[in-house]
């Protein structure tokens, strides 16, 4: 099926940025950016895994564009029809670009395209979606809102996905990054697709559970995986969860010691210290910090 | 050419309070010395249609001393690091005495989908009409706080603020969290008790103080609204603060606020009451005051 595409094309988002990880396994590196109309989007990571039947695509990226590059990409690599989509998490630079590629007829074949996600994916976006369409208009420069549509197949702890001579495995996991975090886990070439359960360059972003996200590390690092796919940056041979770890842990330490020292929510987000060595720190640290804060005042103990 | 990287795990980072935790202590420091960040350069007009309709509503006709900041300031970031959680301090230029006080406050975020956040009411007992608290903010907007002092004569002050980036959204993290916990309050005292000095106190509700307006596209339900609505603090048998909320204020509303600790006063009680009329009460032990 040919697609003609009608928006801006985007050197970044061209079929040819997939690469191949591991046999069967493709993927794209978005820009460790903000969304903007520059980028169109392209700020994130996604992918897909082939097996002997069927294709199933994981996160779509920020936009209609995104959405169309992946379709296209897809297309290039494998004439196998698509029977799953699957998005990590709810955030609009993963799920902005579903719209477009389940519109575009990429099941290509007489296969139901199955679109999953955490089963708490679809509440949370709802209370999200006049924000989220408010924000990627303004960031993307578009002249309307975008579509957003959520996966209606929800899942909840563990579903094997059969693509033929090849499982995937989805998983959901207790509130850390978002409250509906899900990673997919192939273990033919054990390779893991983290979401934004691992950030790696562009700095974690706290929008669940900072206490619940470092309480789950050790057993995603128990995956084994030989490879990590993080939602931003680029993948991870071997552990890539170290520098995460530090980062979440010392922001912990250090909203607690401002919560025992009485400093208040304004303040706090003033005096906790920048890390060095990430990147769109400037955007997310002091963001950080205020979730972290309203998160452990709760903590018991004081 | 391979078109991405594959990086190995980068070494440890170091922070500079890990090893030295008096370093951030300093930077706090510093930081409550610093002015606020200034490029006002984007700032539209004040003069709203939301704050039009407002003003008409709360007040008709009736005189506001705009911006002079004499009587009453407002306290709000240049930009909402997390939409969800705008920190927000109404802040009094004087302690509350019988002659002069501030009797009522009220909160008003110009773009939100109901403008009036909140209403305070005080009393010369209040010690002093501060109080702060976390509003969700939907997008770049005015944010006022209009005081009534004792008088009758109304004054104003306000900033503009802009919205979150990244995803952030004016939503609640961990709805589920928050149900659980629901109704559970945390009060505290913030200073050192003294008597006839305004002493800092914080309640805290867990609630999802959740909206309703969103709907979830899959069961097509509308989430029925559930929010706080009034938060009623007495201290000494007599009501000091009373606060009527919606959901502009964020998930776990928290309040800091004075009161004036006087012999024979030994205990504050805050009583919640939220949109399905719950209502969750909760005592703090003031103990002995000093003189
Ligand atoms: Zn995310």
């Amino acid at each position: 099926m040919l697609v003609v595409s009608l928006l801006p094309t985007i050197a970044s988002a061209s079929p040819a940025d997939v690469s191949e990880v591991a046999p069967g396994v493709f993927v794209h590196i978005g820009q460790v950016a903000e969304a903007s109309a520059a980028n169109a989007g392209d700020t994130s990571n996604w992918g897909f895994v082939v097996g002997e039947r069927c294709v199933a695509v994981i996160d779509t990226g920020g936009s209609a564009a995104t959405g169309s590059a992946l379709r296209e990409a897809v297309r290039a690599h494998t004439d196998r029809p698509v029977c799953a989509i699957v998005i990590t998490h709810g955030h609009p630079d993963h799920l902005l670009g579903l719209a477009a590629v389940a519109e575009g007829g990429i099941a290509a074949g007489e296969l139901a395209v199955r679109q999953l996600a955490h089963q708490r994916l679809a509440a949370a976006v709802a209370a999200r979606t006049p924000a989220y369409r408010t924000l990627a208009q303004r960031q993307l420069g578009l002249a309307g809102p975008p579509q957003i549509i959520v996966p209606g197949e929800r899942v909840d702890g563990e579903v094997m996905l059969d693509l033929g001579g090849r499982q995937l495995r989805l998983q959901t996991w207790k509130t850390a990054h978002t409250d509906h975090d899900l990673t997919v886990y192939d273990s033919q070439t054990r390779t893991l697709f983290a979401g934004d359960l691992l950030f790696v360059t562009h700095l974690p972003v706290v929008d669940g559970n900072l206490s619940g996200w470092l309480a789950q590390t050790p057993a995603l690092r128990q995956l084994g995986s030989l490879r990590t796919i993080p939602g931003h940056g680029p993948v991870v041979k071997g552990d890539g969860w170290q520098a995460q770890t530090e980062y979440l842990s010392g922001l912990r330490h250090a909203v607690r010691e401002a919560l025992k020292q009485r400093v208040p929510l304004q303040h706090a987000v003033e005096a906790v210290p920048a890390p060095d060595g990430w990147q769109l720190t400037e955007v997310y640290h002091r963001r950080n910090v205020t979730a972290a804060y309203a998160e452990l005042e709760w903590e018991d103990g004081d | 050419m391979p078109l991405i990287r594959v990086d190995t795990p980068r070494p440890a980072l170091r922070w500079p309070w890990r090893a030295r935790p008096a370093a951030w202590l300093a930077a706090l420091a510093v930081a409550l010395l610093l002015p606020g960040l200034a490029d006002a350069a984007d700032e539209p007009s004040a003069e709203t249609e939301q704050w039009a309709g407002v003003r008409q509503f709360l007040f008709a006709d009736r005189p506001i001393a705009d911006g002079r900041g004499d009587v009453v300031e407002l306290d709000a970031p240049f930009r909402a690091e997390d939409a969800a959680v705008v920190p927000i301090g109404l802040k009094a230029k004087a302690d509350q005495t019988p002659g002069r006080y501030i009797r009522k406050m009220w909160l008003v975020v110009d773009k939100n989908p109901t403008p009036i956040a909140a209403s305070f009411e005080l009393t010369p007992e209040s010690g002093r009409a501060d109080i702060e608290t976390r509003i969700r903010l939907e997008e770049y907007t005015w944010v006022r706080v209009i005081a009534e002092t004792s008088d009758g004569m109304l004054h104003m002050a306000r900033k503009f603020v802009r919205a979150a980036g990244g995803c952030s959204a004016p939503a609640g993290k961990d709805m589920e969290a928050a149900l659980a916990r629901l109704g559970k309050v945390k009060f505290k005292l913030e200073g050192d008790v003294q008597q006839g000095k305004p002493t800092l106190a914080q309640v805290m509700v867990s609630h999802p103080n959740n909206s309703g307006m969103q709907m979830d596209q899959v069961t097509r339900l509308y989430v029925p609204p559930h929010y706080v609505r009034r938060v009623e603090v007495a201290y000494a048998g007599k009501v000091i603060l009373t606060a009527d909320v919606d959901f502009s204020i964020s998930e776990n509303p928290n309040f800091r606020f004075y009161f004036l600790p006087q012999a024979g006063g030994s205990e504050l009680t805050a009583k919640v009451l939220d949109s399905k009329d719950l209502s969750f009460t909760s005592t703090l032990s003031v103990g002995k005051t000093g003189t």
